[in-house]
């Protein structure tokens, strides 16, 4: 064989996709929504609680704590990456994939130092989303309280 | 032209190297697999009695290669060499492998097929008259190599379809000038090969061109066809990148559907979470160092070709958008009955 041409390594290209097993779009999708959805019914029912005894703001506040929480420790369980795997977006996007993202890296480089391991590597899953969480949240108050306002 | 090389960049052995044991050591997902019972050494879990994963790769490559080195009944001190080499950034588990051996070291980095290059090289080392016994062998950990080319082991997320699963296996060969097994007769060294794929999640479809390459020259350079082996093994291709293979031969107008075995596909049952196969150095000299090589020495295959294939690539590189280079060794071994004579 020589050396692939552009146009040999495009037909390739297209040849192995083709040999790729189709991802389960909708179970994945109806899965996600199953147990995203049951993740967010026990944070509602938190909340419900939460709310008979403090005011709204601070019962919210509590909520997100209390998730968070229980997605790290059912990541130290070794529960929540089970959870992931079968659930996928619907275990990623609510606050506990978040405490997922942050508790699996900082579980991982344990055995490298708690400088070195666990704090320097805590936010190598989640620093993007802190990265660009907080850069949007900028954009949105500044276009809130500046352009709409 | 050197006397024993044929054609393009095949080198034959008018004295073959001879395999005189093979041993394998593996995790507890391997043992429940279907070779499970011919593997030698099967860890309870994961971690093996150590307290880190990379401490257990490397527990596991010192326990293959020393197991290969007692049922040859050989010492280090009678061992010419040790080539090994596996996934790990500067191959630690080999190095720290070698360290507590008393013999001459080569480290080698191929990926999945660093065990083909290390049978290339040993049986070139015993050829040339440098060395009477070598040990080579080579090894993957599920979880180091997770760790260092993909996620947390404890991050949940799904896998994607074409990915194959990294074995936690470790095996150990002893190649000698003299003794019983099943010699190295000829040897195939690859090109590396990059038709542009850039998706570290389809590492067959990256190795299946330099899979195709090398074993297309394989047999031009021997004037030979598929059906001189009893089996061609590819390791590890996958389901994806085994279809894929066999197509670009199939243009090339061979057609190795009836021989072609992938060790990827062999060494798990059908279970969802492996994907498109498995893959790892480990792999390939598993399932050899288990199955193929026992068949191989009583006889039931007479002629094989091994071709581990590995995925040059690293984390670095692929998040840099580079595509990934592959390369496969062939390495064709026949049954200690075969007569010696001029391939």
């Amino acid at each position: 064989m020589t050396r692939p041409r552009t146009r040999e390594k495009e037909e390739y290209i297209k040849l192995a996709t083709s040999f790729h097993p189709p991802r389960p779009i909708l179970r994945n999708a109806l899965l996600a929504f199953l147990v995203g959805g049951a993740i967010c019914t026990v944070a509602q029912v938190i909340l419900g609680v939460l709310s008979t005894k403090l005011p709204r703001v601070q019962a919210q506040a509590m909520t997100s704590s209390i998730m968070v929480f229980l997605g790290a420790l059912l990541t130290g369980l070794g529960v929540y990456d089970e959870i992931g795997r079968f659930a996928g977006m619907g275990a990623a996007l609510p606050i506990t994939g978040f405490a997922n993202s942050v508790v699996s890296p900082a579980m991982e480089f344990k055995r490298e130092g708690f400088v070195l391991g666990v704090s320097a590597r805590m936010f190598q899953v989640a620093g993007p989303v802190i990265v660009y969480g907080s850069l949007s949240a900028l954009i949105v108050t500044i276009l809130r309280v500046y352009v709409f306002g | 032209m050197a006397p024993n090389r044929r054609g393009s960049s095949t080198c034959v052995f008018p004295k073959m190297p001879v395999i005189v044991s093979a041993a394998s050591v593996v995790g507890p997902r391997e043992g429940k697999g279907p070779l499970g019972p011919l593997f030698d050494l099967v860890c309870a879990d994961t971690l093996c009695g150590e307290t880190s994963w990379e401490k257990a790769e490397t527990k596991m490559l010192r326990q293959a290669v020393d197991l290969a080195e007692a049922k040859a009944g050989l010492e280090d001190a009678e061992v010419d060499f040790f080539l090994a080499g596996d996934l790990l950034n500067q191959i630690i588990s080999s190095s720290f492998t070698a360290r507590d051996k008393d013999i001459p070291f080569l480290g080698l980095y191929g990926a999945c097929s660093t065990i083909g290059e290390a049978m290339a090289l040993g049986s070139f080392l015993i050829s040339g008259g440098f060395a009477r016994n070598v040990l080579v062998a080579s090894s993957s950990h599920h979880d180091t190599a997770e760790r260092q080319y993909r996620y947390p082991t404890e991050f949940g997320h799904q896998r994607v379809p074409s990915s194959q699963w990294t074995v936690t296996a470790a095996a150990a060969l002893l190649l000698s000038a003299q003794g019983e097994g099943p010699k190295v007769e000829a040897v195939t060294v690859g090109r590396v090969m990059d038709f542009g794929i850039t998706d570290a999640n389809d590492m067959g479809s990256a190795m299946a061109p330099a899979f195709a390459d090398t074993v297309w020259r394989h047999l031009i350079d021997l004037g030979r066809s598929p059906g001189d082996y009893d089996a061609i093994f590819s390791g590890d291709l996958g389901m994806v990148g085994s279809k894929a293979a066999l197509h670009l031969l199939k243009k090339r107008g061979i057609d190795l559907k009836e021989v072609h075995h992938d060790t990827g596909l062999m060494i798990y049952g059908m279970e969802p979470e492996i994907c498109s196969g498995a893959s790892g150095c480990g792999c390939v000299a598993s399932v050899f160092a288990a199955k193929i090589y026992p068949e191989l020495k009583s006889g039931k295959l007479k002629r094989v070709l091994l071709v581990p294939t590995g995925a040059l690539h690293s984390p670095t590189t692929c998040q840099q958008a580079e595509s990934i280079p592959g390369i496969a060794h062939a390495v064709s071994l026949v049954y200690p009955g075969w007569e010696e004579r001029e391939p």
